[in-house]
């Protein structure tokens, strides 16, 4: 390759990095109160939110157990049982909460946001909107990045829950710790606005950027069954790492 | 029009369902509420030294909480640790020489301020300080006086 086509080559992924971010703008650009895109959002979040939910329960439930389980390993060896609902709360609210919900998100609601997008992009239906003066964007993407903002939040949080109910499961019911030790050790241990807003701030983010991600790459897929293909796993791989990265970014921030 | 009405309930159902879980978290899992909040007055103490205290730590009155540690800052000129707490106002009524303790919860547990009320019929304000106060005891400190005392019991025994 010519040094310049090096050059091109190395700041594509900065050019990539503008296009989504112009993206962005465009679809809050277009955001209107309107009744229209309300129920189109609503719509979307049964269709992301809702029906991720499933797996987010079960999901959330097995990680509780499993960090209960570990933990009670690691801490029986200082006597420290007791500290395990601290361990998992803290640990849960601030990091494994969020990031799974997310990763889960990403791969269950980002892929089938993407590859109806993508489709919807290769049966020509959103250049068909176009001609009859709809925004594609605020018709079709944006609900969507609306839905994935608004539902990540909840999503998380429904993680956490059942991921504390799985705790309390094995600690209590399976290994028989004390109940009444293991709840004032939560709820003395574990602060709202550092362990627990901090979490909901994060998922907030998080949810806008997998949405960002799979709207764009389903609005932008190329026209094929293969660009479709390609737009899912884009989605996936793009958001798994901007999630992992801003999480990085947001905790230095709040610790 | 029949699907839209059932997806729109679902919908409704799922946020539902998410706002309660995080309501439920909030209370039953974290400190939410017990910390305190805007309802307080703010008093100071100056130590010696103050070992592990931090930020947010509790302050005890007989071993119940009545308040948090704000900030633990150094005093540039005479050197000594000056401690702001925040103090719920349900507990105006704390005379104002009271005394000021560093101390450990349990054996290895973290630091806290705990408050022996005195006798005085006057009561803490906003902006009061504590003037009898008393540092925290360092475990190294403590060996090295038993160390110390150890050797020299022995000496003056040859």
């Amino acid at each position: 390759m010519t040094d310049s086509a090096k050059i091109a080559a190395a700041l594509r992924p900065l050019g990539d990095t503008g296009r989504i971010g112009l993206f962005l703008l465009r679809m809050l650009g277009s955001l209107r109160p309107t009744r229209s895109t309300l129920v189109n959002t609503l719509q979307q979040t049964y269709l992301v939110g809702a029906r991720s939910l499933v797996i987010i329960m079960i999901c959330g439930f097995f990680v509780g157990m499993v960090l209960a389980l570990q933990a009670i390993n690691a801490l029986e060896q200082f006597g420290a049982s007791d500290q395990v609902s601290l361990l998992v709360g803290k640990s849960l609210f601030r990091e494994l909460g969020p990031v799974l919900t997310a990763l889960l998100f990403a791969g269950r609601a980002g892929t089938s946001v993407a590859a109806e997008i993508g489709l919807m992009k290769a049966t020509g239906q959103l250049d068909a909107m176009e001609l009859m003066a709809i925004d594609p964007v605020e018709r079709i993407a944006l609900p969507r990045f609306l839905a994935g903002l608004l539902s990540v939040p909840l999503l998380t949080a429904m993680f956490n829950a059942l991921a504390i109910l799985g705790a309390v499961v094995f600690s209590l019911g399976v290994m028989g710790l004390d109940s009444g030790i293991f709840w004032s050790k939560l709820q003395t241990g574990v602060y709202f606005d550092q362990d627990f807003m901090g979490g909901i701030w994060k998922s907030l983010v998080f949810g806008g950027l997998i949405s960002l991600v799979a709207v764009y790459f389903g609005y932008h897929a190329r026209p094929t069954g293969a660009g479709v293909g390609s737009a899912t796993t884009n989605t996936v791989v793009l958001s798994s790492v901007l999630v992992l990265i801003f999480d990085f970014i947001m905790t230095s921030f709040f610790t | 029009m029949r699907a839209n009405y059932k997806v729109e309930l679902a919908s409704g159902i799922f946020l539902l369902l998410g706002i309660l879980a995080m309501i439920w978290l909030a209370t039953r899992a974290t400190n939410y509420g017990q910390e305190i909040g805007k309802d307080s007055y703010e008093i100071s103490a100056r130590f010696g030294n103050v070992a592990e205290l931090k930020d947010r730590a509790p302050v005890k009155i007989g071993g119940v909480m009545v308040g948090m540690v704000e900030a633990v800052e150094l005093d540039p000129v005479t050197f000594e640790a000056v401690v702001t707490m925040r103090i719920d106002t349900r507990f105006d009524e704390i005379p104002n020489d009271t005394s000021a303790t560093i101390l450990t919860s349990g054996v290895l547990g973290d630091r806290y301020v705990g408050l022996e009320p005195g006798g005085s019929f006057e009561v803490l304000e906003d902006g009061d300080e504590l003037f009898i106060t008393q540092s925290a005891v360092v475990l190294e400190q403590l060996i090295s006086k038993y160390l110390f005392n150890t050797q020299a019991k022995e000496e003056a025994e040859e």
